[in-house]
C-alpha cells in the first residue's frame, strides 16, 4: 500500500467482517427442514425421511423419495432459472405458466407421428401437409420461437411503453393461455414421435434443469448481463448513468425468461406425452415462490440461480414431506403459502439487521 | 495556452423564457481546483449540466482538453474524460466495488456481446490501485455498497472517477449529507486529487471548504458568473456578497 500526504488508500481487509454468502441460509433452512420431517417421521410414524429403511434395495438413502423431490420440481425450476434472472432485474414475469401452455400444444404439433397403431395420427394436426414424423429439432425450434417471441413482446412493452412487468406479462399471461385454448379448439394433442418422447423420460428433466442452472449460475456471475442484471436491479438511475442500454437488456432478460419457459414446456410435455392447453396452470407463482424462498429479492438487485434452486428443493422437500406424512394435498397449499410469506418477512428481517450493523 | 483543460464561451441555457444560465465565461487550468458558489437556483448546476452533456446547451461554445466538444450525452462526456460525482450518488447497492468502479464499462476478457466473459482479476486490480491512489479506504472490496456508511459510499463514488485516466473531475456537493469525519475524509481524498495534479470542479455551499480546497472561486448569481477571484485575493465576507448580490458586476478576472 502506497502513502501519499493524506493518509493511507487501498483495502483493510477485515475477516470478521465478511458476509455469509446468502445462499448458505437457505441451505440451512432445507437442512433444518429435511431434519424436522426426519424426526417427525421417526417419532409419529417410525419411518424415515431421508434413509433407506428397506432390506430389499440398496443404499443408505431412500434414493426413490430423492428422485421424486428433485424430479418434481426441475421442470418448474426451469422456469424459475428464468424468473430469477427478472426478478433480479426488478421485474416480474407472470406470463411464464402461460407460455407453457401455449408452446406445449404449439411444439407438440410439430412432434406427431404419422400413424397410430396403423391408423392415420388422429391428433396430427398437420397431417394433410405431411409434417409428421419430423427430426426433434424441428419441434425443439419451434417451442424455442415461441418462447422467444412471448419474450419479446413482454420485454418490447416493457421496456418501450414504459408499463409496469406486472401488466405487461400478465396481458401475456392471459393472451398466451388464449392461445393455447384456441391451437387445437382445446383438444389435447398426443402421440409424440420416440425422440420427442425421450427428452423427458426418467431423469432427463433433472439433467436438464441441473445443466441450465449451472449455465446461468455461471452467466450470472462472470459475464457483463449478470453484471448488469444485478446493477439495473439495484438502482436502475445509476445503471442509466453508467451507459447500460437498459431497454436491450430488458427485452433480452425477458427474451431468456421465455425460451426457457418454452424449454420447460417442451421437457414437460414430452414427460407427461401430451399436451394441454391447461398445462403449467400457476407455474408462474410456483417459479416465483422458489426464487423469493432461494433469497431473490422481489426489490431486485438480490438473489442467484443457486440460491433459487436450493428453494425448488426447500419446495420439494415441503411437497414429499407431506405425501410422507400422509397429510392431504389441501394443507401442502396452505403451508405453501405461508412459507413463501414467511420467506420474504425473514429476508427484510435478515437485511433490517445488516444495515443496522454495518 | 495550452494548459487550459477546460473553457466556455458564453455558454447560456434558457428553459423557455427562464434564462438559467447567461453567457458563461470560464477557464479551468491544468490542475486547477476551481470552486463554483451561488445561491439555490444561481445557475450552478445547470452550468455543470450544460459541460457534462447532460442537457443541450441554447448557445455558447465549449473546449475541453484542447478542442471544441459538443457532447451529445454524459457518456460521450465520459468517454472523453470528465468524470462527474453526482449529488444522488450514482451506484448500484447490490454490487461490490470493483463492479460499481468498472459499471457500464466493464472490462472482459472475451467478447461474446452481452456474454461477455468478465476480466474480475484485472477490475479487482484496478480498484485497489485506484483507492491507493485517492487514499479511499474500503474495509472489504466484496463488500456490497449497501452495508456501507455515506462516507464510503462518496469514497467510493470519488475513486469511480479515479478508475479511469479523467482529465477532469466535477464534484456536486460531494460532502452534503455527510458527517464531519466522513467530510473529512472526503476531503482528505480532494486534497490527494489535488497533490496528483487533477483538475477539479467543486460545487459546494460551505465556505470553509471551498477555502481550504480550492484556488479559485467563481460566483453565480442569476445565472451569470458575478465573481472569479483567487483564494488569495478574497475572504468569506467577500464571497457571500457577491452570492447574495450585496457586490454587483463581474469582479476582474484573476490572472
Amino acid at each position: 500500500m502506497a502513502q501519499t500526504s493524506h493518509g493511507v488508500g487501498g483495502v483493510g481487509y477485515d475477516a470478521k467482517k465478511r458476509t455469509w454468502p446468502a445462499e448458505f441460509n437457505v441451505f440451512l433452512a432445507l437442512v433444518i427442514l429435511v431434519v424436522i420431517f426426519e424426526l417427525i417421521g421417526r417419532i409419529f410414524l417410525g419411518d424415515s425421511f431421508l434413509f433407506n429403511t428397506r432390506s430389499d434395495v440398496g443404499g443408505i438413502f431412500n434414493e426413490a423419495r430423492l428422485q421424486i423431490i428433485i424430479l418434481q420440481v426441475s421442470i418448474v425450476g426451469i422456469i424459475a432459472i428464468g424468473v430469477t434472472q427478472v426478478i433480479i432485474t426488478g421485474g416480474i414475469d407472470l406470463s411464464s405458466g402461460s407460455i407453457v401452455g401455449a408452446t406445449a400444444m404449439i411444439a407438440m404439433s410439430f412432434a406427431q407421428v404419422a400413424t397410430v397403431n396403423g391408423n392415420p395420427n388422429p391428433k396430427a394436426m398437420f397431417l394433410a401437409q405431411g409434417w409428421t414424423d419430423l427430426p426433434v429439432i424441428v419441434p425443439l425450434l419451434v417451442a424455442i420461437a415461441c418462447g422467444l417471441f412471448a419474450g419479446l413482446v413482454n420485454g418490447a412493452l416493457i421496456a418501450y411503453t414504459r408499463i409496469p412487468p406486472f401488466i405487461a406479462t400478465l396481458g401475456m399471461m392471459v393472451t398466451a393461455r388464449g392461445i393455447a385454448k384456441w391451437w387445437s379448439k382445446g383438444q389435447p394433442i398426443s402421440f409424440p414421435t420416440e425422440s420427442f418422447a425421450g427428452i423427458g423420460k426418467g431423469l432427463m428433466p433433472v439433467v436438464i434443469f441441473l445443466s441450465l442452472a449451472i449455465l446461468f449460475q455461471l452467466i450470472m456471475t462472470y459475464t457483463r448481463y449478470g453484471k448488469h442484471c444485478y446493477a439495473i436491479g439495484s438502482n436502475e438511475d445509476a445503471a442509466r448513468m453508467s451507459g447500460i442500454k437498459i431497454a436491450n437488456h430488458k427485452i433480452l432478460v425477458y427474451v431468456i425468461a421465455g425460451i426457457l419457459a418454452a424449454l420447460a414446456a417442451v421437457v414437460l410435455s414430452s414427460k407427461n406425452l401430451t399436451a394441454q392447453s391447461g398445462m403449467g396452470v400457476m407455474y408462474e407463482l410456483d417459479a416465483i415462490a422458489m426464487a423469493v424462498i432461494g433469497g431473490v429479492s422481489l426489490s431486485g438487485g438480490r438473489g442467484s440461480i443457486i440460491g433459487t434452486v436450493i428453494g425448488s428443493l426447500i419446495f420439494g422437500v415441503i411437497i414429499s414431506g407431506f405425501t410422507f406424512l400422509r397429510l392431504d394435498a389441501y394443507y401442502q397449499e396452505m403451508v405453501k403459502g405461508v412459507i413463501i410469506v414467511g420467506a420474504v418477512v425473514l429476508d427484510q428481517w435478515r437485511q433490517r439487521l445488516r444495515a443496522m450493523r454495518a | 495556452m495550452s494548459d487550459i483543460v477546460l473553457k466556455t464561451e458564453n455558454l447560456t441555457k434558457r428553459y423557455g423564457g427562464v434564462h438559467a444560465l447567461e453567457g458563461a465565461n470560464f477557464e479551468l487550468r491544468k490542475g486547477e481546483h476551481v470552486a463554483i458558489m451561488g445561491d439555490n437556483g444561481a445557475g450552478k448546476s445547470t452550468f455543470v449540466r450544460q459541460i457534462t452533456g447532460v442537457e443541450q446547451r441554447t448557445s455558447g461554445q465549449i473546449w475541453f482538453d484542447g478542442k471544441e466538444v459538443n457532447f451529445a450525452g454524459p457518456i460521450e462526456a465520459r468517454t472523453a474524460g470528465i468524470e462527474t460525482v453526482f449529488q444522488n450518488l450514482a451506484l448500484a447497492d447490490d454490487l461490490d466495488v470493483p463492479s460499481n468502479l468498472f459499471l457500464g464499462r466493464e472490462k472482459v476478457l472475451f467478447n461474446l456481446g452481452p456474454f461477455s466473459i468478465l476480466d474480475r482479476k484485472y477490475m479487482r486490480k484496478a480498484t485497489e490501485a485506484a483507492l491507493v491512489r485517492t487514499a479511499v479506504k474500503i474495509p472489504n472490496l466484496s463488500n456490497t455498497i449497501r452495508h456501507m456508511s455515506g462516507g464510503q459510499r462518496q469514497c467510493v463514488a470519488i475513486a469511480r472517477t479515479a478508475t479511469f485516466a479523467s482529465k477532469l473531475i466535477i464534484m456536486d456537493e460531494p460532502t452534503a449529507a455527510l458527517g464531519v469525519q466522513e467530510t473529512a475524509q472526503v476531503e482528505n481524498i480532494v486534497r490527494t486529487l489535488k497533490d496528483n495534479g487533477e483538475p477539479l470542479i467543486l460545487i459546494s455551499h460551505n465556505m470553509r471548504q471551498v477555502f481550504d480546497l480550492c484556488d479559485r472561486i467563481v460566483v453565480f448569481r442569476r445565472g451569470r458568473i458575478v465573481a472569479n477571484l483567487r483564494k488569495e485575493n478574497t475572504d468569506g465576507n467577500d464571497i457571500v456578497s457577491y452570492i447574495t448580490g450585496a457586490k454587483t458586476g463581474e469582479a476582474e478576472l484573476a490572472a
